[in-house]
């Protein structure tokens, strides 16, 4: 389970910054998705991770069945955050291709 | 503290999301109403920041914890209010006045929801200063981001789409990394709060202290990016020349912010104990490497507003190498410096714009092209109605000389006074006497030549603008415009004749910052509110 969670997260981290990298626009955006799927379960594998145990004590219950409820709260906050920065992005950068023609993040090369 | 006064410290959170909200609803036509509103709350806050800084400032200071929601740290969230913060507050809401009542001139009317993102700014700017959790740090760091990104893109045009775009894609990275240097911490330490995390360092294992630190090396990555260190700068001067004139004012203190967490970070969980010093070196030849890089871009910039960009690295650099070292007496000249500086560069951007004014006109070649072709700067507002100036040109010119005195560092402004005192410091001729070290004088020159540098590309743009400018074409600068640079530049005059005393605050704030206990205790003890809600349900 560790181990699976870990690789993904690597691969969509390197994935997600060599596409950052790339001169295109919506390269850069579709990295920054990547990374940020990274960076979220990242936050969530924080915690432990844990299968069939809820994030609530209960009742006589020790801690070994009790997930880590505050990296799924940081989680949350940080899916939200990042989904409405990405959204804004998205917006100049359509702004851009708009003004300049071409979808170069500096607004050169050949335009399409 | 105690009392009503006890709530204060929601207030400058408070105030501005309530006008956000009430100015999202008005309509864009009725500006006045929107300007009205605008500057009400900007009133307000000022007035709370200047409470809060006075309770600050007097004899008992540091008792201001304010739990919300009534649950007792760390298990809350918890408000922080002590001598730095309120510092940074007064010096946000007194920036952030000078900005929107310039922008009400011409610059409000420009787009939409210009006074909305402004307040929201505001709010985030606050919010980072007076929490005392790592997480509502990233949250409040994000609602500045966003509105900043719409602030920056504010008047549109080609140049501010493109720099935007560079910032949102440097800062979106830079979240990321605040993330993963927050759960980097999380995971190590079990805490977020930040005097809880202070006092659980000590006795960390090893292997654990070491994750902890990667996770704290990887969030002040987030931070150096906003206070724009080298080599993570580059977007900083293109950004801010590209912003119009109020945004770039204000933005002045968003790179400051970035310096009030590194302190604040450094200052409590590294100061003593097994982490202690870490990450100094980074930030001491970090700040030397910004130092040399603003420096060299202020004498090899044209341009006002690149010079002006170049401007925020210096300072940046010149704080970021004070951090490094880590002594007291250099510290609380650097505060004083930090101050003094926001002030006038916020003031510099917002002169710009006026000076440049005179030159559109005087680009003497162009003006044929541009008769022909109609008017290159689509993007410029037309001019706002309202009482111009009279003796613009004597005006423009002093507060030029003063933005140009005070960013070199020469006497009589407080430029010369903070710059002095912290490098009194440094030579030992100040509180610590004892002799500098190698890298201490090399710190020593930086700061000097810098100086040296904006003084020359000072003089240099200067005499362009006053002296050569061969058409004698008179800018029309409104009263609204001037009293806003003026009134920034009458506060560093302020500060100037008021210097003991602003020292001494400086001193304090730095004496109880290096003691973290005093911050841990009062947020461990702080006792909820009886009567209400613990927690247990035993209120009700």
């Amino acid at each position: 389970m560790e181990i699976i969670l870990s690789i993904a997260i690597g691969v969509m981290t390197s994935c997600g910054v060599w596409l950052i990298l790339r001169p295109r626009t919506y390269q850069v955006i579709i990295g920054l998705s990547l990374l940020s799927y990274a960076v979220n379960l990242f936050i969530f594998s924080v915690g432990g991770v844990k299968t069939n145990v809820p994030p609530i004590l209960s009742e006589g219950g020790g801690h070994d069945v009790l997930a880590d409820p505050v990296p799924q709260a940081l989680v949350l906050t940080a899916i939200v955050i990042g989904f409405a920065t990405t959204a804004l992005f998205l917006v100049v950068l359509l702004a851009s291709r708009g003004m300049t023609g071409t979808d170069h993040v500096d607004g050169r090369g050949e335009k399409r | 503290m105690n009392g009503w006064s006890h709530h204060l410290i929601i207030a400058p959170i408070l105030i501005p999301l309530v006008a956000a909200a009430i100015l999202v609803v008005i309509d864009e036509r009725q500006r006045v109403t929107k300007a009205m509103v605008s500057l009400v709350s900007m009133l307000l806050l000022l007035t709370v920041a200047f409470i809060l800084f006075r309770i600050e400032s007097g004899p008992n200071g540091y008792e201001g914890v304010y739990l919300l929601g009534n649950w007792s740290a760390p298990f809350g969230i918890v408000l922080v209010l002590d001598g730095l913060s309120a510092l940074m507050l007064l010096l946000t809401a007194s920036v952030a006045i000078a900005a929107l009542v310039y922008s009400l001139a011409r610059w409000h009317a420009m787009g939409a929801h210009f006074h909305s993102m402004f307040q929201l700014l505001l709010m985030g700017v606050n919010g980072a200063f007076l929490t005392g959790d790592l997480f509502n740090l990233f949250v409040f760091f994000e609602v500045m981001l966003a509105a900043s990104y719409g602030l920056l893109l504010h008047g549109s045009g080609q140049l501010r789409v493109k720099a935007g775009m560079h910032y949102i894609a440097v800062n979106l990275a830079a979240a990321l990394l605040f993330l993963i240097g927050v759960s980097l911490i999380y995971g190590t330490a079990g805490t977020l709060n930040m005097a809880d995390l202070a006092a659980r360092i000590p006795d960390m294992e090893a292997d654990r202290r070491m994750l902890m630190e990667a996770g704290a090396g990887v969030l002040g990555i987030a931070f150096l990016i906003k206070a724009g260190m080298w080599p993570l700068c580059f977007w900083l001067p293109t950004a801010y020349s590209a912003a119009s004139a109020p945004v770039a004012g204000v933005f002045a203190i968003l790179s400051k912010l970035g310096i009030y967490v590194i302190l604040r970070l450094t200052m409590l969980l590294f100061d003593s104990g097994p982490s202690a010093g870490f990450g100094s070196t980074v930030l001491l030849y970090g700040g030397m490497a910004t130092l040399i890089f603003g420096t060299i871009g202020i004498l090899a910039s044209q341009a006002l507003g690149r010079l002006a960009g170049f401007s925020v690295l210096v300072s940046s650099g010149t704080l970021l190498m004070v951090l490094g070292i880590n002594d007291g007496a250099v510290s609380s000249g650097a505060l004083l410096y930090l101050v003094s500086s926001t002030l006038t560069i916020s003031a510099f951007f917002m002169l710009i714009e006026l000076v440049e004014r005179s030159q559109d006109a005087g680009a003497n070649v162009l003006a044929v092209t541009m008769e022909a072709y109609g008017d290159a700067d689509e993007d410029e507002p037309e001019e706002g109605d309202g009482v111009t100036m009279p003796g613009t040109m004597a005006i423009l010119g002093t507060c030029f000389a003063m933005c140009g005195i005070l960013l070199s560092g020469l006497p009589p402004l407080s430029g010369f006074i903070a710059k002095f005192a912290m490098l009194s410091a440094m030579m030992g001729t100040g509180a610590i006497g004892v002799p500098p070290t190698a890298p201490v004088w090399t710190l020593i020159i930086l700061v000097i030549l810098s100086g040296v540098a904006a003084l020359i590309s000072m003089t240099r743009v200067g005499i362009r603008t006053f002296w050569t400018s061969l058409e004698g074409v008179v800018p029309r600068v409104l009263v609204i415009e001037i009293v806003p640079v003026m009134f920034l530049l009458a506060l560093t005059l302020f500060l100037t004749v008021q210097a003991n005393s602003a020292m001494q605050y400086m001193d304090t704030t730095i004496r109880t910052l290096s003691n973290p206990s005093l911050y841990i205790d009062a947020v461990r003890n702080a006792t909820v509110v009886p009567g209400v809600d613990d927690g247990t349900g035993e209120g009700y």
